[in-house]
């Protein structure tokens, strides 16, 4: 045991002594969390739209009313007026413009005499994101302008009431489990894959295998010294994360613990699993190129920052065997929703299973000899 | 008689269809300062490596003051100090952190740890340096912590893998000093390997020279230098040397050996120093050769080192040896 604590102790200061590795791993998911917060999940404002006005008549100038007033209001986008459409589209085709609006000679009296009027929209569908939002604000312009003036005393058609059991969660808050999943991953990496290596290949490891300490010991040791590190880096970056995007919940003391309890169980989780992967690698380079590819593959498929449900079936047959896909849930279950312990049980057996069995595994592929 | 400290028996390992050492046998005496000189791949640090547990022995046995490495590793292990070639000190721990962290690996009670450390600082001379980051020392102090960190469990028999290596002369000398004054005051009994003659002569009581595997002499360094033919060594350089010319200097009077070490260098073996080197001049003098350079010496462990591994060590270091053994064996038997 005392020997497990010398392994501990000596990780822990040369932890402290050379931080900047550590933070390093740390700073990269809270930039990665700022980045992509702030980056997706807004909403379009400042497009540009052209609008080629064949008709100059009344009705159209309700569409020009409308365009107005989502210039001046969500701002979505700004109308700029055109001549032609030939130009128009071709200007959506460069980029000068978003979308274009083509307000057809007649529309004004086909509105009037109900003849199935149309405006034409261009839309350039090489971006899906932006493509889809202007082609959204126009549906609304469209169902505003087909409100008819005089509201029937009935109204026939349904409609929707939705209930959001939450406030607002924006995308930097959405994506807050992830960056701290990320964080402690990456701790995880450096410190349980990349200095343990090193360890090895400077000779490190050859003092440890001349002394009496047995083979549970050194492997318990540099285990649980990696988990302590990873379990500061998923502290801090849950702290700061937190206040970062606004939010509050980490103060409440039962959220809290459940927030420890997955900080934990991840980082054991992570810990042997990484400790599985290393334990008979003894070239320095090996971790650095699989390390990218881990990344990928562990952190994209759990939900992290897009939903599981939108994977074809063969990635989210990888998500089920992720351990970031519970990690990610376990910390969104407690920091965005507060459902209570019942709703982290399921990520925290996950996570405690994988730990023990990998850490099994490596200890009894651990070889006490050169 | 005490038993020996170190005894191996018939020793073997192999790495799948190599064998590195093949069947070495020898005992070293309580208190000997013990040097095991070989070529690169020779074998010696796969040796090293068997004794202090590191590696799986294949046949044989090997005991630490009379543990079996393979049936008592720990209790051999707690016996034995071992340092290896590279610095592997933590660079980020201190002094004395270094050294506290083996005393715990070692399990060196707590009572006694803060004593044993103070010691060895004193006796490596590291004391006003205990709380300096060892990544500041230079290369002799980080050697001499090493050196410390190997005796923080106060064991009978310490191991030390080329200790002087990348030294710089002054920092050699303190460590052949420091290494006489531990083995006197603790004492200990040392093994060590080099790949300098002149540390092996002035440190080592006996030399096992190892070379494909085999132990190719075992005895006093005095003793190995009488055992290579010709009690002196002339090394004359000629400039433009004739082809025949080792024939001629082989004819001279008293020659055991000669070896051509190339750009005109030859390496005489004589009985007889001073007739050797009036016959040689004569003959350089006689056929018209200009000699660069002459100096006559007596036999060192150089000579006898070339006498049994038939080559020179320096240039072994910098040929690529003709066998790497895998660094971490997967495939051995």
């Amino acid at each position: 045991m005392n020997r497990m604590l010398a392994i501990i102790e000596r990780e822990l200061r040369k932890f402290f002594r050379s931080p900047a590795l550590m933070l390093a791993a740390m700073v990269f998911p809270l930039v990665q969390l700022v980045i992509l917060g702030n980056a997706f999940g807004g909403k379009i404002t400042g497009a540009r739209m052209g609008v080629v006005d064949y008709d100059g008549g009344p009705q159209a100038l309700r569409v020009w009313e409308a365009f107005d007033s989502i210039a001046a209001n969500v701002k979505t986008f700004k109308a700029v007026r055109y001549a032609s459409d030939k130009q128009a589209a071709e200007d959506v085709r460069s980029g000068r413009l978003d979308a274009a609006v083509i307000i057809p000679p007649q529309f004004s009296r086909r509105v009037l005499e109900g003849q199935d009027p149309k405006l034409g929209l261009v839309v350039d569908n090489s971006d899906q994101f932006m493509s889809s939002s202007l082609e959204s604000k126009m549906q609304e312009v469209v169902a505003a302008l087909n409100q008819p003036k005089v509201m029937p005393r009935v109204v026939q058609s349904l409609s929707l009431d939705i209930v959001e059991l939450y406030p607002f969660i924006d995308y930097m808050k959405y994506l807050l489990p992830g960056s701290i999943t990320l964080a402690m991953f990456v701790s995880v990496m450096i410190g349980g894959g990349l200095l343990y290596i090193d360890d090895k290949a400077r000779g490190v490891h050859e003092g440890f295998l001349v002394t009496p300490i047995t083979k549970l010991e050194l492997v318990f040791g540099l285990v649980a010294s990696g988990a302590i590190k990873a379990v500061m880096a998923g502290f801090v970056i849950t702290v700061l994360g937190s206040l970062m995007s606004g939010l509050g919940v980490i103060f409440h003391p039962v959220i809290l613990l459940q927030l420890l309890l997955m900080i934990g169980a991840t980082s054991f989780a992570f810990n042997a699993m990484m400790f599985l992967m290393m334990v008979r690698i003894e070239d320095p380079l090996v971790p650095r190129a699989m390390f990218g590819i881990l990344n990928t593959l562990l952190f994209f498929p759990s939900g992290a920052i897009y939903p599981i449900h939108a994977f074809p079936v063969w990635l989210r047959a990888l998500a089920t065997v992720d351990p970031f896909t519970y990690a990610v849930h376990g910390f969104k279950s407690a920091l965005l929703k507060q459902a209570g312990f019942h709703a982290i049980l399921p990520d925290l057996l996950f996570l405690g299973a994988l730990g023990l069995a990998t850490l099994a595994l490596a200890t009894r592929l651990f070889k006490r000899t050169l | 008689m005490s038993a020996p400290a170190i005894q191996v028996d018939h020793i073997v390992k192999r790495f799948g269809d190599f064998t590195a050492v093949k069947g070495i046998s020898f005992d070293v005496a309580d208190g000997e300062i013990f040097g095991l000189l070989g070529p690169n791949g020779a074998g010696k640090s796969t040796l090293i490596r068997m004794m202090t547990t590191l590696i799986p022995i294949t046949e044989g046995r090997a005991l630490i003051a009379g543990h079996d490495v393979v049936a008592e590793p720990d209790a051999a292990r707690r016996r034995m100090g071992v340092i290896p070639q590279a610095l592997t000190s933590d660079i980020n721990l201190t002094v004395e952190e270094n050294l506290s962290i083996y005393a715990k690996l070692y399990g060196v009670p707590r009572a006694e740890r803060r004593r044993a450390i103070e010691e060895l600082l004193e006796a490596v001379d590291l004391l006003k340096w205990r709380n300096a980051e060892t990544g500041t020392l230079s290369g002799g102090m980080r050697r001499r912590l090493e050196i410390a960190r190997g005796l923080v469990h106060s064991p009978r028999i310490f191991f030390l893998d080329e200790p002087t290596t990348g030294l710089d002369p002054v920092s050699r000398v303190a460590v052949w000093e420091m290494l006489g004054a531990l083995k006197a005051q603790r004492g200990l009994t040392i093994l060590l390997t080099t790949h300098y003659m002149d540390e092996a002569d002035r440190l080592c009581d006996r030399i096992a020279i190892v070379d494909h595997g085999e132990l190719v002499a075992l005895d006093t360094p005095a003793n190995l230098k009488r055992s290579v033919p010709g009690n002196n060594v002339i090394e004359a350089q000629f400039e433009a040397p004739p082809e025949d010319l080792a024939a001629r200097l082989q004819a001279l009077p008293s020659v055991t050996s000669v070896q051509s070490e190339g750009a005109g260098m030859f390496r005489v073996l004589t009985t007889d120093g001073s007739g050797t080197t009036t016959a040689l001049v004569e003959t350089a003098v006689r056929s018209g050769l200009a000699l660069a350079s002459l100096s006559v010496q007596n036999t060192t462990l150089d000579d006898v080192f070339v006498h049994y591994t038939g080559r020179q060590l320096r240039d072994e270091q910098v040929k690529p040896p003709a066998f790497i053994p895998p660094p971490r064996p997967g495939g051995q038997p």
